[in-house]
């Protein structure tokens, strides 16, 4: 059965610390109470755990997450799971600035709207947003794939390289470089894939898909931006 | 000939800048650091023992290298054996067998190294006793299992080659495992970001820095690296953001592949930077409980006892330890007039083709480079300027390098007294604090 740790009575150091000595395999249940929006909440994980966290969550939550699975039920702040590197971290409500920064695997959902940058110069993980995500979403993205159920706003896919991004609702608009793409049969298969891990009902087919144009990919006086 | 005059304002490197424009279109990048004269190191002598200065006796008394980084908030400060420092180079800008090299050298003298923009190799990590990781706007290749083998991490803010700039890497360097290791196709022109993508201003980067910490458990001394522009309010930040070491990099500091006009035109001296850094550290009471590592021009040991002088705990070198490698050999001449540069000029270090095997990723010429041999030289050098600072501190009378103090100093310009605070030699004139 699973641990109870109440941070108004333990610290996030010793959680942290519990965590990261669990021995490696350890397949813990965690459940943290009364987080109220602390930061680095069960970061530098890196075994398969579960942590629930019922509450909001500061900034860099699951930070660099590793194998483990983490459950915010409520919102969190700046950088959630920035650098996973696998496992899964799903936001119960909504993210702010940065979610999924520079994640090179692993799974991120969010149920509800992601802010500013979402899936900034990720290099390989999946995300998945059920609401809306804000300006400059997957800005210099590298590879792995950003999901918008709802709405994106302006900039989005700045700079982009080789991410592959789809979005059921509207684009305030696209950054540099990055053009919608068409849908091919792999594409709706791949994007029915991630809705299904997210535990997503929305259709597939209703989906656009954007990407990079490849334009920047070499320094020439004329992309001198 | 004699009636000719190059004009002082258009002279005839200027010329050539303005051709080589005008037939390319494209701004010229390079690597090194800047060219042009600034008020430098070089500006301030030592005074040495006198009457009222007692000296050691070189080679009999002891005077002591050692240095300890990081202990403000670490649980695992550096020890390093002396004040010198390697400074972040990415594997991608400088070949295999030159980190290894890096490692060996320094691992042999005593002082750590450091990775760069790209990530930790292997090679780098297992030849290195001290391996300082660095975290960067790009995080190309950032790997907590990474941060967790490291035993210091630099947070970077910027270089003193091109404060506010991000990094470029040409395609020509990047084969299939520099593109593998940043997550980028191969060889195309990689920009590295300016700006951290998860963080902005001081107050976000005490708490970046803070899950940094939880990450490895509070073991890991973390730097924060700054290009030298504001020092007194960029230190004085990154000391409120909780760093434990605080590194600035001056505007001779090299870099692998820059724009000239950045390298020349953007942030202040090494000396200007220098006392800045101290006075900030000074005035929140934390000079030597937070270490502060200089880099930028150092090019031997009367550079070094000159930053131990005005208050820096260590130097950080990049420039000098390429050219401790094997860079500019004149041995090479020809190749590199080969390639329009010569021994002693050559700074294509961006370009991929360097015949010396340090800054390139290209096999046959990577492998010119003996890592054995390389890190026996930079080895050599890093001992020769210990012993030369351990020189100078001796004249002084002290017993530890780091004992050496402004006290110590003249200074041979107006510029570089008002800028070091020294007083002009001869006088007790200090531009703008005495008159
Ligand atoms: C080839 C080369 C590559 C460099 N790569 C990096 C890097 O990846 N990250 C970084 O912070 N600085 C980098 N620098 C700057 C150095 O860390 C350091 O600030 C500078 O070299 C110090 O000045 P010096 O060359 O005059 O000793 C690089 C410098 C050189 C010469």
């Amino acid at each position: 059965m699973g641990t109870v740790i109440d941070l108004s009575v333990t610290s996030v150091r010793s959680l942290n610390a519990d965590l990261h000595a669990l021995p490696a395999g350890a397949t813990d249940s965690i459940r943290v109470l009364r987080p109220d929006g602390r930061h680095s909440l069960a970061a530098g994980l890196d075994r398969p755990v579960t942590v629930e966290i019922d509450g909001h969550a500061g900034y860099y939550c699951a930070g660099m997450n590793q194998l483990a699975t983490v459950s915010v039920h409520g919102n969190v702040g700046v950088g959630v799971a920035e650098n996973m590197m696998s496992g899964r971290v799903h936001v119960h409500g909504d993210a702010s600035q940065s979610a999924g920064a520079t994640a090179h695997g692993g799974l991120l959902v969010i149920d509800g709207n992601a802010s500013a940058r979402c899936g900034i110069s990720m290099k390989g993980a999946d995300i998945v947003v059920g609401g809306d995500a804000g300006h400059m979403s997957a800005f210099m993205a590298q590879a792995g794939r950003l999901v918008i159920c709802g709405d994106a706003g302006d900039a989005l896919g700045d700079s982009i390289y080789e991410a592959r991004i789809y979005v059921r609702g509207s684009v305030a608009s696209l950054g540099a470089d990055c053009v919608q793409k068409e849908m091919s049969p792999s594409h709706l298969a791949e994007l029915s894939l991630l809705l299904a891990a997210a535990g997503r009902a929305e259709d597939p087919s209703e989906f656009r898909r954007y990407g990079s144009a490849r334009t920047l990919y070499h320094f020439h006086s004329d992309n001198a931006y | 000939m004699d009636s000719l005059r190059e004009s002082a304002t258009f002279d005839r490197t200027t010329i050539a800048a303005i051709q080589r424009a005008a037939r390319t279109g494209v701004y010229d990048i390079r690597g090194g650091g800047a060219k042009r004269a600034v008020p430098h190191f070089d500006d301030l002598v030592f005074l040495g023992a006198s009457m009222s200065r007692y000296p050691l006796e070189g080679y009999r008394e002891s005077c002591g290298t050692d240095v300890v980084l990081g202990g403000r908030h670490a649980s695992s400060p550096l020890h390093l054996d002396i004040p010198v420092t390697i400074a972040g180079m990415s594997f991608g800008a400088l070949s295999g067998p030159a980190k290894e090299a890096i490692g060996r050298g320094a691992s042999e003298a005593g002082t750590s190294t450091t990775t760069g923009d790209g990530g930790m190799t292997d090679e780098e990590r297992g030849h290195s006793s001290h391996l300082v990781y660095q975290y960067l706007p790009s995080r190309y290749g950032m790997n907590p299992d990474h941060l967790r083998a490291a035993d210091a991490i630099e947070i970077v803010l910027g270089q003193g080659a091109k404060p506010g700039g991000g990094g470029m890497l040409l395609g020509q360097k990047i084969t299939d495992r520099v593109a593998g290791m940043r997550t980028l196709p191969p060889g195309i022109d990689q920009r590295s970001a300016c700006r951290h993508p998860d963080w902005t201003g001081p107050d976000d980067l005490a708490i970046k820095i803070g899950e940094l910490r939880e990450i490895t458990d509070w073991t890991k001394p973390i730097y924060v690296k700054v290009g030298a522009s504001r020092p007194f309010y960029d230190v004085q930040l990154a000391v409120k953001a909780g760093a434990d070491v605080v590194v600035v990099d001056g505007m001779q500091g090299g870099t692998a592949a820059t724009q000239d006009v950045f390298i020349e035109h953007v942030g202040i001296p090494t000396l200007a930077a220098l006392p800045e850094a101290v006075r900030a550290l000074q005035e929140m009471g934390v000079h030597r409980e937070v270490q502060l590592i200089v880099s930028g021009g150092v090019r031997g040991g009367a550079d070094l006892a000159k930053c131990l002088a005005l208050g820096a705990d260590a130097v950080a070198i990049g420039t000098a330890a390429l050219i401790a490698l094997g860079d500019n050999d004149p041995g090479l001449d020809a190749e590199y007039r080969a390639l329009g540069s010569a021994a002693g000029y050559y700074d294509d270090w961006q370009d991929g083709r360097d015949p010396a095997g340090i800054t390139t990723q290209d096999p046959a010429l990577a492998a010119r480079l003996d890592p054995i041999e390389g890190g026996r030289r930079l080895a050599n050098f890093l001992r020769v300027m210990t012993m030369e600072a351990q020189t100078i501190a001796r004249a002084c009378g002290k017993a530890h390098v780091q004992h050496l103090e402004p006290e110590d100093l003249a200074a041979l310009t107006i510029e570089a007294a008002a800028m070091a605070r020294i007083p002009l030699a001869g006088t007790n004139w200090i531009p703008g604090v005495s008159f």
